[in-house]
C-alpha cells in the first residue's frame, strides 16, 4: 500500500524524486523499527517527516544514508545513495556529539569540506572562504574562532547547518533541526532552508512541532514505522491522517495549534 | 664514557620515548571516550608474554613482544565481538575481557612454575627501567621505542584530519566517506603497539599512566586539539625526565641510602601533573585559551 502511494504522487505531480525510498525495513533484534516504509521526496520541495516518538523517524534518515543496515531500495537522483553521497548533506541531532571537544567553530564547518580537501590536501584559501561563507549564511561569522563548547544550543545547531552548507550539497537531510533552539535560531534556520529550496535544493527534516508544519513545509511524510501518508501539506496534513499516525487523541483540530 | 651517558641517559631516553609513544594514541582514546582501552591493553599482554615464553622457552624481548602483541590483538577482537554480540557498553566489555585475560596470565604463571624463576611479576608491573643501561651498546628497548614513537607520530600526521572528524562526529564522518571503522581499529592497534613497546621497559602500571595522564591533563589546560597534543607531549616528556631524575637522586639529596623505582616516580609525577591541571582548570574562566 505504501509503495502505491509513493508511486501515485510521482505520477500525479510528474516531479522527479530527488530521493526515493522503497520498502525500507529495519529490525533491531526483535523490534521492527521500520516496516516496509516507502516515500518519494520530489526535487525542490521541503518535506517534514512527522510521527509519534519511536515511529522510526531518525532511523529512517539513518537507513536512507546507509548508516543503519536496512532492507529496501533507496535511490538519490536516480542512482544508489552510496554513489550520490557527495550531493547529500546530513545534519545529525545536536545531542549526537560531544560539544566539549577541543575544536573551534570554523574547524567544525571545515569538516563539511572533507570531500574537497581529502586526506592530506591543504586547506586552501578557497576552502576557508567557502566555510566562512557558510557561517555567514547562518549568521555565525563572528563566532568562527570561538570554541564550540562556548556556544548555546541554538548556535550549535546553526554551526551544524553551516557544516552542511559547506558541503555544497543539493539534498539536505536534517534530524530535528529545531529541537531545543531559541526562536531567533529557528527563524534563521528556516530562512536558510527556504532559500536553499528556492534555488532548487531538496529539504527533508524530521520535525516535532505540528503547529509549524503548515508554515514551514510544502509536504509531509507521516511515518509510524510504516508510511501512513505522504503528499502536499494542504491535502495530507489532515486530522484523519494524524489520528492514524498518532492515535485518536491527536486527531482533534485544536491539538494542531499547539506543540505536542 | 661518562657514567651519566652509560647508566642514566638510556633509562631517561627510554622513559621519554615510551611517554611519547603512549601519549600520541592516548589523546584520541580520551576524546573518543575509550580511555579504558589503555588500561585493558596494558593488562592483556601478560598471558601473551607467559604463553610466548612457555612455547619457545626464550625470554628475549622480541619473543615476548610478539606474544604480547598477539594477546593484545586477540583481546581487541574479543572486546569488539563482546560489544557487538551482547550490545554491552564498550567500557564494560573491556573490563570483562581485560580482567579475564590478566587472570589467565596469572594462572599460567603460577601453574607452570614460571613465576619467580624465569619471569618476574614485579617487573611486569613496575618495569625495569633502571636496568636498561648501556652494555657495549644501547639497550634494545631504546631502538624499539624510538621506532614505535616515530612510526606512531608519522601515522598520526597522515590520518590527522579524518581521525579528528571520526572522533568528533563518527556518524557524520561516515557520510563524508571517512573509513570510521578502519580508523577505530587503527587506534586500537596503535594503542596495543604503544602499550606493548612501553610495557617491556616501564611495566604495565606506568603504561596506563603514560597513556592517559598527559592527555587528560592537557585536555584540561587547552582548547584546541593541536595545542592539546603539544601540551600532552610536553607533559609526558617532562614527567618521564623529572620522574627518572627524582627517583635516582631525590633520596640522595635527602641523605637517604637508597633510590626509588623510576617507573613509580614517573607515575607519581604524572598523577601530580594531572591534579595540578585539574586545579588550574577549575579556576579558569570557561572558553579561554
Amino acid at each position: 500500500m505504501a509503495k502505491d502511494m509513493a508511486g501515485k504522487w510521482a505520477q500525479q505531480s510528474g516531479a522527479a524524486c530527488a530521493l526515493r525510498v522503497q520498502g525500507l525495513t529495519l529490525r533491531y533484534q526483535d523490534v521492527l523499527a521500520l516496516d516496509n516504509a516507502s516515500a518519494c521526496f520530489p526535487t525542490g520541495a521541503m518535506t517534514a517527516i512527522i510521527g509519534p516518538n519511536g515511529a522510526g523517524k531518525s532511523t529512517f534518515l539513518k537507513s536512507v544514508l546507509g548508516l543503519e543496515q536496512g532492507e529496501g531500495t533507496v535511490s538519490a537522483f536516480g542512482s544508489p545513495v552510496a554513489a550520490a553521497m557527495a550531493r547529500i548533506a546530513y545534519v545529525p541531532q545536536r545531542a549526537a556529539v560531544d560539544w566539549s571537544f577541543p575544536v573551534r567553530v570554523i574547524d567544525v564547518v571545515l569538516m563539511g569540506c572533507y570531500r574537497q580537501t581529502g586526506l592530506l590536501g591543504r586547506i586552501t584559501a578557497q576552502t576557508s572562504a567557502r566555510a566562512m561563507a557558510a557561517l555567514e549564511r547562518v549568521g555565525m561569522q563572528a563566532f568562527a574562532r570561538r570554541q564550540i563548547g562556548a556556544l548555546s544550543g541554538g548556535q550549535q545547531q546553526r554551526v551544524f547547518l553551516a557544516r552542511a552548507l559547506a558541503q555544497g550539497a543539493d539534498l539536505f537531510l536534517l534530524d530535528e533541526p529545531f529541537a531545543g533552539v531559541d526562536a531567533a535560531t529557528e527563524a534563521a534556520i528556516i530562512d536558510v532552508l527556504k532559500s536553499l529550496r528556492d534555488t532548487g535544493a531538496t529539504i527533508i527534516a524530521v520535525h516535532h512541532d505540528l503547529s509549524t508544519v503548515a508554515t514551514y513545509f510544502d509536504r509531509v511524510l507521516l511515518l509510524n514505522r510504516r508510511t501512513i501518508a505522504e503528499g502536499p501539506v494542504a491535502t495530507t496534513f489532515t486530522p484523519a491522517a494524524l489520528a492514524q499516525a498518532y492515535g485518536p487523541a491527536l486527531g482533534g483540530v485544536p491539538l494542531l495549534r499547539s506543540a505536542p | 664514557m661518562d657514567e651519566f651517558l652509560l647508566f642514566s641517559l638510556p633509562p631517561l631516553l627510554i622513559a621519554a620515548l615510551a611517554a611519547i609513544a603512549c601519549a600520541l594514541p592516548g589523546n584520541f582514546l580520551l576524546l573518543s571516550r575509550r580511555a579504558m582501552l589503555g588500561d585493558a591493553m596494558s593488562h592483556v599482554v601478560l598471558p601473551g608474554i607467559v604463553a610466548a615464553f612457555l612455547l619457545t622457552g626464550s625470554a628475549s624481548g622480541a619473543v615476548m613482544g610478539a606474544g604480547a602483541l598477539a594477546a593484545a590483538a586477540a583481546s581487541a577482537l574479543l572486546i569488539e565481538a563482546v560489544t557487538r554480540r551482547s550490545g554491552m557498553e564498550p567500557g564494560a566489555a573491556m573490563a570483562v575481557v581485560f580482567t579475564a585475560m590478566f587472570a589467565l596470565g596469572v594462572v599460567l604463571l603460577e601453574t607452570t612454575g614460571t613465576a619467580g624463576v624465569h619471569l618476574d611479576v614485579e617487573h611486569a608491573l613496575y618495569g625495569n627501567l633502571e636496568s636498561l643501561i648501556w652494555l657495549g651498546g644501547p639497550p634494545p628497548e631504546l631502538l624499539r621505542l624510538a621506532l614505535v614513537a616515530a612510526g606512531l607520530a608519522l601515522a598520526l600526521r597522515l590520518v590527522w584530519r579524518p581521525l579528528t572528524l571520526a572522533t568528533f562526529d563518527p556518524v557524520f564522518a561516515q557520510t563524508q566517506g571517512v573509513p570510521v571503522a578502519l580508523l577505530r581499529a587503527g587506534l586500537t592497534g596503535a594503542t596495543a603497539l604503544a602499550a606493548v613497546a612501553a610495557f617491556q621497559a616501564v611495566g604495565s602500571i606506568l603504561t596506563i599512566a603514560m597513556l592517559i595522564c598527559p592527555a587528560a591533563a592537557a585536555r584540561l589546560l587547552t582548547r584546541s586539539l593541536p595545542a592539546q597534543l603539544a601540551v600532552s607531549l610536553g607533559l609526558a616528556i617532562g614527567a618521564a625526565v623529572l620522574g627518572t631524575v627524582l627517583a635516582g637522586y631525590a633520596p640522595l639529596w635527602l641523605g637517604l641510602p637508597f633510590t626509588l623505582s623510576a617507573a613509580g616516580m614517573i607515575a607519581t609525577v604524572s598523577g601530580l601533573m594531572l591534579a595540578t591541571a585539574a586545579l588550574i582548570a577549575s579556576h579558569r574562566a570557561p572558553g579561554t585559551l
